[in-house]
């Protein structure tokens, strides 16, 4: 009884304050850039409760971009492993989604569906702040319920 | 330090995952202790082939590509390149997309600038300063959205030209702009020439000898920090840079302050350069682009530009049909970050590793080409975000 009112009150807070995570695996910086710039006051995505981490095993919410190159793909199963479940992977660009301008390049692994299931898709080459604070609000909203 | 004792050093993995930057590196740290003894880095995460690809896909197709070689220089990217196709093929265009091209070029060069700035104030923890750089950044991306309606990626140029026209009824909305920035570049000298704490983490820290420059062929803003005075913009003038009056800076110290000092001074001459560019933009001819051919005879060109972080290269080769034969790219970032980090970080604390890795700023996107040097097998221990915090909290 008093263990569930503990969890219950935990995952109400839990709600309350996703971290995300934040990787590029392999694209062109882009897409990297447009989301350290929701980080600016002008879009500010902390007013949300998020907090940028860096650590998986404290992360709530995948954001990842980048056509998934050779070298990091082991690097990002063990990445999506470590993430506690309850957990929304969101593709952040062209690139994560299709591939998109890499489609027939050597080195490539992706798309990253391919790989993990991915939740959320924001398109654009690069997408914009907006665009990517409307993608996060959709995977705040997904994993709200996946809580649940 | 004896090779017996090298071995006996604690190696430690910085990446490929971690806080200090967004892109993936590893870096094998050795450490004495506290201080660094050596630094293998490895590279190649954000390999995709790009050089490979473009001998598949045609000289039209290639500009895009280029564009996506970096998401931060992709403006110079873009120029370099149809700078060298224009040397294939030996053609000249006209004034006023010369004069687009430097508007383009030298506002990638401030939101560069301004990103550097707030990034190396977030690795010394100041998080403030780094809000405000990022919020300054955010005017030099509206004038781009002005001219090209894009913030990241422009399409600005073609072989031949430019796609675009700069918008002459918002030329003094954009002067406004530009004032307010040259206004936020003071208040940054200041700030990072005066603080104390700034000053502690930064004077005397990484230091690169002017005789190494040469030796190690560091170019760009850390080249110049070391009183090396090497700019392409001055020795080999492209585009219209011949025809404004501005100045190399630089400084003769070499340690992270100064490189910072260069970019924040850089800043002024490039809101200069902007200035008399858009001043001369109105009583220009208005042809943009001129027609260039599809299929190109055998040749071979070079170009060389100034990006935001030092001396890019392209170098072509065409074979008479409508794809090159070979193009080479040599990105400055990846010059800078082989051949110094391993001088910069040897003997320094390891609290130090993510200032002085990022005063070079480094971007790995247009630089992994192949692994230098294969992770040694040795004691492991991986280093999270809070360790690294701490560390240079410590301090």
């Amino acid at each position: 009884m008093l263990f569930r009112l503990v969890e219950k009150t935990l995952n109400y807070a839990r709600k309350k304050s996703p971290w995300f995570l934040h990787l590029d695996t392999g694209g062109c910086n882009g897409c990297s850039i447009e989301l350290f710039a929701v980080l600016n006051p002008r879009y500010d995505i902390e007013r949300f409760g998020g907090l940028s981490k860096a650590n998986p095993r404290h992360t709530d919410i995948l954001l990842i971009d980048g056509a998934v190159t050779k070298k990091i793909r082991p690097r990002l199963e063990r990445i999506y492993q470590q993430t506690p479940e309850p957990k929304v992977v969101v593709a952040v660009g062209s690139c994560a989604i299709s591939k998109g301008i890499f489609h027939d390049a050597y080195n490539i692994d992706g798309p990253l569906d391919k790989i993990m299931p991915v939740d959320v898709y924001i398109p654009g080459c690069p997408p914009k702040p907006e665009a990517i604070l409307q993608g996060v609000m959709k995977a705040l909203q997904l994993w709200e319920e996946k809580h649940e | 330090m004896k090779e017996k004792d090298v071995r006996k050093c604690y190696i430690l993995p910085v990446g490929p995952q971690h806080p200090m930057y967004v892109e993936a590196e590893n870096l094998m740290v050795h450490l004495d202790g506290e201080t660094i003894v050596n630094v293998d880095v490895n590279i190649g995460y954000m390999h995709r082939g790009i050089e490979e690809l473009m001998q598949r896909r045609n000289y039209i197709q290639n500009i895009y590509l280029a564009e996506r070689i970096c998401g931060i220089c992709s403006g110079i990217h873009t120029v370099t390149y149809c700078q060298c196709i224009e040397n294939l093929i030996g053609l000249e265009i006209p004034e006023r997309a010369k004069y687009i091209r430097t508007i383009i070029l030298e506002l990638e060069r401030l939101h560069s600038h301004f990103l550097f700035f707030g990034v190396m104030a977030y690795e010394m923890g100041l998080d403030t300063v780094f809000m405000y750089t990022w919020k300054d950044r955010e005017a030099v991306l509206d004038i781009l959205e002005m001219i090209s309606g894009n913030r990241v990626n422009y399409g600005m140029s073609a072989v031949g030209g430019v796609r675009r026209d700069v918008p002459e009824n918002r030329i003094p909305e954009m002067i406004k702009k530009l004032d307010y920035l040259e206004k936020r570049g003071q208040y940054y000298a200041k700030v990072f020439y005066s603080d104390k704490l700034i000053r502690k983490r930064s004077v005397g820290l990484g230091l690169l000898p002017k005789k190494l420059v040469d030796k190690y062929s560091i170019v760009g803003p850390v080249a110049r920090a070391s009183g090396v005075k090497t700019d392409v913009r001055k020795d080999i003038p492209y585009l219209v840079y011949d025809k404004i009056d501005w100045n190399v800076i630089v400084r003769e110290e070499g340690d992270v302050l100064a490189r910072i000092m260069v970019k924040i001074y850089e800043v002024f001459e490039s809101i200069k350069i902007l200035k008399a560019c858009l001043k001369a933009l109105p009583g220009l001819e208005k042809t943009l682009k001129v027609k260039a051919p599809f299929v190109i005879e055998t040749n071979e060109a070079v170009s060389v530009t100034e990006a935001p972080r030092g001396e890019l290269f392209y170098y072509a080769v065409s074979n008479g049909t409508d794809k090159p034969e070979r193009l080479r790219i040599r990105t400055p970032s990846f010059v800078n970050i082989a051949n110094s980090l391993g001088i910069l970080l040897k003997g320094q604390q390891l609290a130090d590793l993510p200032i002085i890795v990022a005063s070079i700023d480094p971007c790995f996107s247009c630089c992994d080409r192949v692994t230098l040097i294969d992770v040694k097998s040795g004691e492991r221990k991986t280093v999270d975000e809070a360790y690294l915090k701490r560390l240079e909290e410590r301090k």
